[in-house]
């Protein structure tokens, strides 16, 4: 049984963001990976995905540089260039390979089994990401059987799908990107829209992330939204990593040949059945999209930002008068359902009364229970917490209170 | 979004009362689960009237203050007497109504004032499906308009997306839009 002050739960940008904020102040810590660093990076991404943010956005807490091209994307290679880099500057103390099976009390703290071994802590930060299992409406499993199901934590590219047409079903950033693809590649692609947010690449010449970060969108904390709960499950935008692709909305995909359907509502014998509520959902974003760009107009008069062009507004979604309300999964006009419909973390180690009724983890801004943290999901603290720009301000906020709190402990 | 207003806004719905509720239902998630209920009696042809008179709800029935009635019948073209809407025409005005009410409470939480709210609905059905004519015509509404006209304190935007907001909160938007498991028996 080892021992050692503070355990990290996995070294993606999360935990290495806390390693460094602990070493900052002299807490002794050892990071645990079921891999290697940034391992769902490396693992568990398409091969086209690039980051949503640009590089100048990419901060972690004591390394500046992210990519040569500050308006650039990074694609996942430069990823986890990026985090082996940082890892490296900052020698985060990785047991790597190394699987946690287990999280239970004991001692004075907790008690971690890993493959490779059992450690005891006082302090434990769990790290181990927001989007280790796709979220999979249960009526999946009542699909036949010739059809190929998967989500994008699986799925590579176009070519490694079975012939013939998909559905996939969901248009946040995940969906259209890969609806969009595999459109691209020739397929058929019927692409279930639901609750979207409809938002361009760049607005009055600046990329869409400037307006969320100068104008302290992204750093709205939890005390400051109505309803964290529907704050936290805000779908992400329908943007891509690509400075050229102004729109990757419902409009340029049904320019690119991609057939619209409702919110996929059930599967009833053979057939996949739609909601009828397209176009309010489209209305919906719409004026969503309408209302954030209204915001950034008024911050920038309110801020005098100079040289700006002159706010612009986008021509509304268009939605087909009558979209298809069931399709039949039968006839082998659709092979493959890929389910872009969200991800949520795996807790399934967590041998600790720390879930809400929904089974999510409750915390209270990234505060589990007495020396248990959790970092890196979405809204933790802040709107940008599960950015990667987002985690360093959320790690050195709880490197704070662990280092306190340790310290009342002790006297 | 409009939130300010120098008068108190009087739509006449209790939205204090209501996010009261979210919140005792969020601590005791069982006492949210209402089931709704109707009798229908046959009187003579495709003249029938139910009554509503109690629910479900908090963990225990309830009376309603009287028991409503609603009749059905279907116009003289299907020779019967017109006695009453037809069903079909019920499900357009339970629409509208449920989008009206929607309406009036998210202005009411918005700080909106309303002057007047006129929805009008309009369905359209192919008979030969009723009738049993083709089997590739449906029986049900094959589309559904509802068009409002709304004079209120607002932006259009602002009153768009009060309705807007209304459908994403509405029961029978949903029953309309979303399939639904149906069970009938015979007792």
């Amino acid at each position: 049984m080892k021992r050692i002050d503070t355990l990290i739960i996995g070294a993606g940008q999360a935990g290495l963001a806390m390693s460094y904020c602990l070493q900052q102040r002299s807490v002794p810590h050892v990071l645990l990976e079921r891999g290697e660093v940034g391992n769902s990076w490396r693992t568990e991404r398409w091969d086209s995905l690039r980051l949503l943010t640009p590089n100048w956005q990419n901060r972690l807490p004591g390394h500046a540089r992210a990519g040569s091209d500050p308006n650039g994307f990074m694609d996942m290679t430069g990823v986890v260039d990026f985090l082996d880099s940082y890892a490296a500057r900052i020698a985060a103390p990785v047991e790597t390979q190394t699987r946690v099976l287990s999280v239970s009390r004991g001692g004075d703290g907790y008690r971690v089994a890993t493959d490779k071994g059992d450690w005891t802590c006082r302090n434990l930060v769990l790290a181990s990401g927001a989007c280790n299992r796709p979220s999979i409406p249960a009526y999946a499993e009542e699909l036949p059987g010739h059809i190929t199901q998967l989500s994008p934590l699986e799925y590579r590219n176009p070519s490694k799908l079975p012939e013939g047409g998909v559905l996939v079903v969901g248009a946040s950033a995940s969906g259209v990107q890969i609806a969009s693809e595999i459109r691209a590649a020739g397929r058929e692609v019927v692409l279930a829209t639901g609750q979207h947010i409809r938002m361009p690449r760049h607005y009055r010449g600046r990329d869409i992330q400037w307006w969320m970060d100068r104008s302290g969108i992204l750093s709205t904390t939890t005390a400051e939204v109505d309803d964290i709960a529907r704050a936290r499950a805000v779908p992400s935008l329908q943007i891509f990593g690509d400075a050229s692709k102004q729109f990757l909305d419902l409009n340029a995909l049904q320019k690119n040949g991609i057939e619209l359907v409702g919110r996929l509502a059930a599967i009833r014998g053979d057939e996949a059945l739609f909601s009828g509520g397209l176009a309010n959902a489209a209305m919906l974003s719409d004026l969503k999209m309408n209302r954030a760009l209204t915001s950034f107009d008024a911050w920038a008069a309110e801020a005098g930002i100079a040289g700006l062009p002159s706010p612009e507004r986008f021509a509304p979604t268009r939605i087909p008068a009558s979209p298809k309300l069931r399709l039949d999964l039968a006839k082998g006009k659709i092979s493959t359902i890929l389910w872009a419909t969200g991800f949520q973390p795996d807790f399934s180690w967590l041998h600790l009364p720390v879930f809400d009724r929904k089974g999510r983890l409750a915390h209270q801004d990234g505060i589990v229970a007495p020396g248990l943290y959790v970092l890196g999901l979405p809204f933790l603290r802040r709107r940008k917490s599960s950015l990667i720009d987002g985690v360093g301000d959320d790690a050195a906020a709880l490197a704070d209170h662990l280092v306190q709190s340790t310290r009342c402990n002790a006297a | 979004m409009t939130q300010v207003s120098t008068a108190p806004v009087k739509n006449g719905v209790n939205t204090e009362a209501l996010i009261g509720a979210r919140g005792a239902f969020a601590e005791a998630p069982a006492a949210a689960q209402f089931t709704f209920k109707s009798t229908c009696d046959w009187i003579e042809g495709t003249y029938n009237r139910n009554t509503i008179g109690g629910y479900f709800g908090l963990g225990q029935t309830h009376a309603r203050k009287r028991t409503f009635s609603i009749e059905s019948d279907h116009p003289e073209v299907f020779a019967a007497a017109d006695r009453a809407p037809a069903p079909p025409e019920i499900v357009l005005s339970a629409l509208a109504s449920c989008l009206t009410g929607g309406v009036a409470a998210v202005a009411q939480h918005r700080g909106v004032q309303l002057r007047s709210v006129r929805a009008t609905v309009e369905g359209d059905i192919d008979v030969q499906g009723i009738l049993g004519m083709d089997p590739d015509i449906r029986n049900g509404f094959s589309a559904i308009r509802v068009s409002f006209e709304i004079d209120a304190d607002a932006s259009a935007d602002d009153i768009n997306a009060i309705v807007a907001q209304s459908q994403k909160r509405s029961a029978v938007f949903d029953i309309l839009t979303n399939p639904t498991n149906v069970a009938v028996t015979v007792a």
